[in-house]
């Protein structure tokens, strides 16, 4: 007695011989056609299902909303002071920049990428697509986020040679990343991997001494 | 009537193999499977990389009991994420072995897989008719290192948020798509919470599953092809009265057994790194990655963890310089010799608009995306290597003695571009890394015409080997 699992399944039943059967049943040209049919939309369907979960990846209502403007007060600022401050979760610099560091931009002039700020990948306001690349000079507010890869350099206002470093270093910004570096004004330096000068994100002066990231009066 | 199935067994094993191909299977791949009796001490890094995926896997089980993907700060101040894994190493009981048995694993799985790779390259395991192998061994390569970009996310440290901040923007790099890409990927406008919980989700499901999907096809595709040896003698061609290839032994119980030792061995070296030297003197855990993520400030010196810093220095290389003194010359020469050398029209014509549209790409599109181009294809060549082998034997051993300085010359380049990737950004270094990262790329580039070059060996009928 046999009782193999397969012995109640169809294809076993009375007639045991699919191939004599398949040969014997001619082929129905219009069925095939509908069954192509069904295919067909069914992987339209398909790929119609994959676009949620795609769509999900995308920054949520949420993470949409934050990015409040954020407000600083730089009148305790010292010259030759950095400040950090977080805004939309990057971390934006105020610089008080010192005489000396406003006359290094001069000589950094021609060794920098973009002098100018006229590259688009990171819009500069015109309000500071100037030398100084700020409203007022004395001020910088940029992006401290390199445009190579993301990383936030680290300020060396030491002049001089030094590691990594120039030897004719006139103080500026370092990614430890990579290598890019940065003048006193944000401006990249020709032939690093960072393409873009450092961001400068929309500010404005409430009062003297009281700057607003994140709007601007345009 | 249905017919009854054939089988040798009886008894509960019979009533199995009615109904499961278990004796079938347990001879196809074990008791029968005829493996060349002259591996060596090569042989032993395939079975030991199943053995550390089963470590990551078990460890893994454990650690997500744990460990909470979360990015926000508790009442310390301190993100959840990050406390987790210091719960885990002070309070939970043995959490300290389970998390280091994890972080050491995936160093380990490196260790064993790049000498795994290795072995392939020197005796030509990729070669007919084993590519689909090979193809699946790269599959699995690209997916552990996604396994552990995603993983070394999780601790949420500094290294952790930095390394991930980096990797993710190297995908802005893609002309028009990719700052809108870079934020899909990361699902917010900079590394955060959203970004840890989809790692977390990729780390612990969606890659283990591809990576179990393909080892099951690596080992199936080995075991249809059979299994290459240090000779690249075919030992199917010599056959016994029973059919069974005459240099062949089973695979069980003969290198079930061997592979005892080479376990034993391992796992003496696994235990004291994770017992005596965990960190590993900051290779297999940065210190950094001991500070809580800050997103406002980058760690003065960061660099990825040792298994991806070779393809980390190909990236840092690439400048515009770089590009246009070495990269552009060196095409323009390949596909001169292609134009020379080349006996198909179409091979002609493909190599001569594909470096036309390199070089023009080079003017055009910024040194930035030619980094990530020339990391990824740093990793994508070697699907290649089957068809640019054009050597008339496989193994090294019965290749030109010249070619094993060549061999011997790509592991020292790829050593030293490792080392470099883990130092600070410096001229000279990085000088040093353009150089690696061209003889990198000439190496595989230039082995279509280098590998028939210089006389051959004879190769013998049957496998070098003397009985112990």
């Amino acid at each position: 007695m046999s009782d193999s699992p397969r012995s109640n399944s169809p294809r076993s039943a009375p007639r045991s011989d699919p191939a004599g059967r398949a040969a014997a049943t001619p082929l129905d040209p219009s069925r095939r056609t509908a069954i192509g049919l069904t295919a067909a939309v069914g992987a339209v369907g398909g790929a119609a299902a994959v676009v949620p979960f795609v769509a999900s990846f995308a920054p949520s209502e949420r993470a949409k909303a934050a990015g409040a403007p954020v407000e600083i007060d730089v009148s305790a600022m010292q010259p030759g002071e950095l400040k950090r401050v977080e805004w939309r979760g990057k971390p934006v610099w105020v610089l008080r920049r010192t005489p000396d560091m406003l006359e290094s931009l001069k000589s950094t002039e021609p060794q920098v990428a973009d002098p100018g700020s006229l590259r688009t990948a990171y819009p500069t306001p015109d309000y500071a697509k100037n030398p100084h690349r700020s409203i007022k000079p004395e001020y910088l507010v940029v992006v401290g986020i390199c445009s190579h890869l993301g990383c936030s350099p680290t300020d060396k206002f030491q002049t001089g040679p030094q590691a990594s470093l120039p030897d004719d270093w006139g103080g500026g910004f370092l990614c430890p990343c990579h290598g890019s570096t940065f003048d006193l004004a944000g401006r990249v330096f020709k032939n690093k991997p960072a393409p873009d000068n450092l961001e400068v994100p929309p500010y404005m002066y409430l009062s003297e001494t009281r700057i607003l990231i994140g709007e601007d009066r345009a | 009537m249905a017919q009854q199935k054939e089988i040798e067994t009886s008894g509960l094993l019979g009533w199995i193999d009615q109904r499961f191909p278990l004796t079938s299977t347990w001879k196809a791949h074990l008791s029968e499977y005829y493996a060349p009796k002259n591996f060596n001490f090569w042989y032993f890094f395939g079975s030991l990389a199943m053995l550390v995926l089963v470590i990551q896997i078990v460890t893994g089980i454990f650690l997500v009991m744990h460990y909470k993907p979360d990015a926000s700060l508790n009442d310390a101040g301190i993100p959840v994420a990050f406390a987790s894994i210091e719960y885990i190493m002070r309070d939970v009981p043995w959490g300290w072995l389970v998390r280091y048995l994890h972080s050491t694993g995936a160093s380990a799985f490196f260790v064993v897989v790049y000498l795994h790779m290795f072995r392939g390259l020197i005796y030509g395991s990729y070669r007919k008719p084993r590519e689909l192998v090979w193809i699946f061994g790269c599959l699995i390569f690209l997916c552990l290192m996604a396994e552990a970009f995603f993983g070394y996310l999780l601790p949420w440290g500094q290294m952790s948020f930095w390394g991930a901040q980096v990797i993710v923007n190297l995908f802005a790099a893609i002309p028009f798509i990719g700052p809108e890409l870079s934020v899909w990927i990361r699902g917010d406008y900079v590394v955060g919470d959203a970004t840890l919980n989809r790692f977390f989700a990729f780390h612990v499901i969606a890659i283990p599953l591809v990576l179990l999907g393909l080892v099951a096809a690596h080992i199936v595709a080995l075991h249809e092809v059979g299994s290459n040896n240090p000779d690249g003698v075919d030992i199917k061609a010599q056959k016994d009265a029973t059919g069974k290839p005459v240099d062949g032994i089973p695979f069980h119980p003969y290198y079930t057994v061997h592979d005892i030792l080479g376990v034993s061995v391992f796992l003496i070296a696994f235990s004291a790194i994770v017992f005596f030297a965990p960190e590993f003197g900051g290779y297999f855990l940065e210190y950094n990655n001991f500070i809580p993520a800050d997103p406002l400030k980058t760690p003065p010196h960061i660099a990825p963890v040792w298994y991806f810093t070779p393809y980390y220095s190909v990236l840092r290389a690439v400048t515009d310089d770089f590009l246009l003194y070495w990269m552009t010359p060196f095409l323009i020469a390949f596909a001169l010799l292609v134009l020379v050398t080349g006996r198909s029209g179409l091979i002609k014509l493909i190599t001569v608009l594909a470096v036309g549209a390199l070089v023009i790409g080079f003017l055009l599109i910024e040194a930035k995306f030619w980094g990530v181009v020339g990391m990824g294809a740093a990793v994508m060549i070697l699907f290649a290597l089957p068809w640019i082998d054009n050597s008339p034997v496989r193994s090294i051993r019965y290749r030109p003695g010249w070619h094993k300085w060549v061999y011997g010359a790509f592991v020292v380049v790829f050593v030293v571009l490792g080392y470099l990737g883990v130092k600070p950004p410096e001229p000279m270094l990085n000088l040093m890394a353009q150089i690696g990262t061209l003889l990198y790329f000439a190496f595989f580039m230039l082995m279509p015409w280098w590998s028939a070059m210089g006389s051959f060996k004879p190769v013998p009928h049957r496998v070098t080997f003397a009985a112990h």
